[in-house]
């Protein structure tokens, strides 16, 4: 938990940040301030939590809007609603007079500012305030570099939902995506937003089904630069890639077991695809199911005791769970044509999932112990879904109006969002975990 | 059979040379650490431009995301030799109008022993992308069956899939799909 400073402590800081603020400034250009407005909510929440956040001091000195990127973060996640604010400026120091905010039915007030420092970097400060019980909730620094401004963003708005709400923000997380550029194939890494995308890997051969080791650190996919393909794991900080599965036949379908230390993925050793586990660092793989059928995208459940995997042994795709030794399959969904790519959440309660319903492919969601199964999208071309860590939002790709892209949707469907992506060929997104 | 295949083995050797030169490591300290608003940071003026490193430890920001690209791989292919076999919606049934174009490649294969051959199942893009991994894998292995009866060294064959992800034709109408459901005799 974070150790908040009160109010009290102010003086002294207040000489200092006038003291930076006193030094050479570069201008730059607010261009991409309205970058963060592609957020698209297409459904209303019950219970959101007014708030409301006056522009940070000095933020015309930087390239992102700070309070934009909050706004967006934090009503993407579908439990908060932006009051405007009213014309006043202020910055973290200001002790504000919350009466008439609570007026304007603003439960919450952030506020802060953006100094350049000595050093080149920014330091981003704010205060978040407690609109209705008269409370000064604390408040950070980051001092980040122009490139990391988005990143620091991000960590304002984890503060908030977190005080907010209680429950830990996902905002600063990253997500991993495939991409078709011409004829490039890229393995995409981008902040929670979409925004900020860099490439990790890219190939003149195709690329599918990244997953982002539990760690953070790593993210395990399939590429098919040898005209096969075959499984590695790649050190996305570094670069660094290790082969993990390059058997007889196709290696697909990675992913990590949750303590990291295994990958269950879909082999054709034998000729027919079925599920294997393999040792993180090496290794001949064992195999888990036995079937005559195709057994493919397996994952694990949460604790680790169980995988969901897909087959087609019962007729149609439709999706199974075993235990982690292949023990006891049992299949879990029964209504809609095929059911595939199954996605449990982090806390064990729900199953993300695509189903085949009237020809489209739906976004789906299994409440795991009463087995009652809701329809989340009326889109039809929908992929690949993951949780965010927080297990309060489903990532997931789909086309709208003609175009690929990714969108994101709270767990009762009710806040749809589509991400800041490039056009062009998009799929396969996989939400990445905590870091530290 | 579980032993890596050769041809693979290879191209993977020569690869991690050429991808070193390729790595863009930024040694970039780490963002995201944040101090409490009482503790103003400390301000570095011997720095200019890049960063102080943060954790001392790798040196490698933990958000940096290090770009890797690999080339492709063309092997020129026998001339006047049809190399692909064609399938129905869901089935990985060989069908007769195949004969030729096995036959064909069968004859190549048994008077050139040292050749080797990746069979590449694909399909269309109905269906879920995993599954259509599985599925052209099968497609894959019935093609290895079919050449294995007219005489083909099992040792000559890898059956693989590339699924849905490199479609011959782009339309989504029936005609393109059809000429995507093929499993393709690539020689290696």
């Amino acid at each position: 938990m974070l150790e908040l400073n009160r109010f009290e402590a102010l003086p002294t800081r207040r000489q200092l940040l006038t003291h930076a603020a006193a030094l050479p400034l570069a201008a730059l250009p607010l261009k991409d301030a309205l970058a963060q407005f592609r957020v698209e909510v297409s459904g209303a929440g019950v219970s959101q939590i007014p708030i409301a956040a006056v522009a940070f001091r000095n933020n015309g000195q930087i390239d992102q809007d700070i309070v934009a990127i909050v706004r967006a973060d934090l009503e993407r996640s579908g439990q908060f609603r932006f009051v405007e604010p009213l014309p006043l400026q202020m910055d973290e120091n200001t002790r504000p007079d919350l009466a008439p905010w609570r007026e304007k039915g603003s439960d919450a007030l952030l506020t802060g500012s953006v100094t350049r420092l000595a050093d080149g970097r920014f330091d981003v400060r704010f205060r978040l305030w407690d609109a209705v019980r008269v409370q000064d909730l604390g408040g950070l620094s980051f001092p980040a570099s122009a490139r990391d401004l988005r990143f620091a963003a991000h960590k304002v708005s984890d503060y908030v939902y977190e005080k907010l709400t209680g429950e830990k923000g996902v905002f600063a997380t990253r997500i991993a995506y495939i991409t078709k550029v011409g004829a490039r194939h890229i393995l995409n890494v981008a902040d929670s937003d979409g925004e900020g995308a860099q490439s990790a890997f890219s190939s003149s051969m195709p690329l599918s089904s990244p997953n982002w080791s539990p760690n953070g650190a790593q993210l395990a996919y399939v590429s098919f630069e040898a005209r096969k393909a075959v499984i590695y794991s790649h050190d996305v900080a570094t670069g660094r890639r290790r082969l993990l599965a390059n058997f007889r036949g196709s290696n697909s379908a990675p992913s990590w077991s949750p303590d990291g230390r295994q990958i269950v993925a879909a082999l054709a050793i034998t000729g027919n695809t079925q599920i294997h586990v393999l040792d993180a660092s090496g290794g001949a793989p064992r195999r888990l199911t036995q079937s005559a059928s195709i057994d493919t995208e397996p994952v694990y459940s949460p604790d680790g005791r169980n995988i969901y995997f897909v087959s087609d042994r019962g007729g149609s795709a439709q999706i199974y769970r075993m235990g982690a030794q292949g023990d006891n399959p049992q299949r879990i969904t029964f209504s809609g044509g095929q059911n595939t790519s199954p996605a449990p959440s982090p806390d064990g309660r729900w199953l993300a999932f695509i189903s085949r319903v009237g020809g489209g492919d739906r976004l789906h969601v299994m409440e795991l112990s009463s087995g009652k199964v809701t329809a989340l999208s009326d889109t039809s071309a929908d992929e690949n879904p993951s949780f965010a860590p927080n297990s309060r939002l489903i990532l997931y790709a789909t086309r709208v109006g003609g175009r690929e892209a990714l969108m994101t949707s709270t767990v009762d469907g009710r806040v749809k969002t589509r991400l800041a992506t490039p056009q062009g060929d998009i799929r396969e997104p996989d939400w990445g975990p905590y870091v530290r | 059979m579980t032993k890596t295949p050769q041809p693979a083995d290879r191209l993977f050797r020569a690869w991690p040379a050429r991808l070193a030169g390729l790595f863009l490591v930024a040694a970039l300290a780490a963002c995201g650490s944040s101090v409490k608003l009482a503790d103003a940071p400390v301000e570095d003026r011997n720095t200019t431009s890049a960063l102080p490193s943060g954790d001392g430890t790798t040196g490698v920001d933990p958000r940096n995301v290090a770009e890797v690209q690999v080339p492709g791989i063309d092997v020129p292919q026998p001339a006047a030799l049809s190399r692909v076999v064609y399938f129905d919606y869901d089935s990985f049934v060989v069908r007769a109008d195949s004969a030729e174009v096995l036959d064909a490649n069968a004859r190549f294969l048994k008077a050139n022993p040292n050749r080797r051959v990746g069979l590449e199942g694909h399909t269309d893009e109905r269906g879920g992308r995993e599954y259509n991994i599985a599925l052209g894998q099968k497609r894959a292995e019935s093609v290895r069956r079919a050449l294995s009866l007219l005489g083909v060294s099992e040792s000559q064959m890898e059956p693989v899939s590339f699924g849905e992800e490199r479609p011959a034709a782009l339309g989504l109408d029936e005609a393109s799909f059809a000429r995507n459901r093929r499993v393709e005799i690539t020689y290696r």
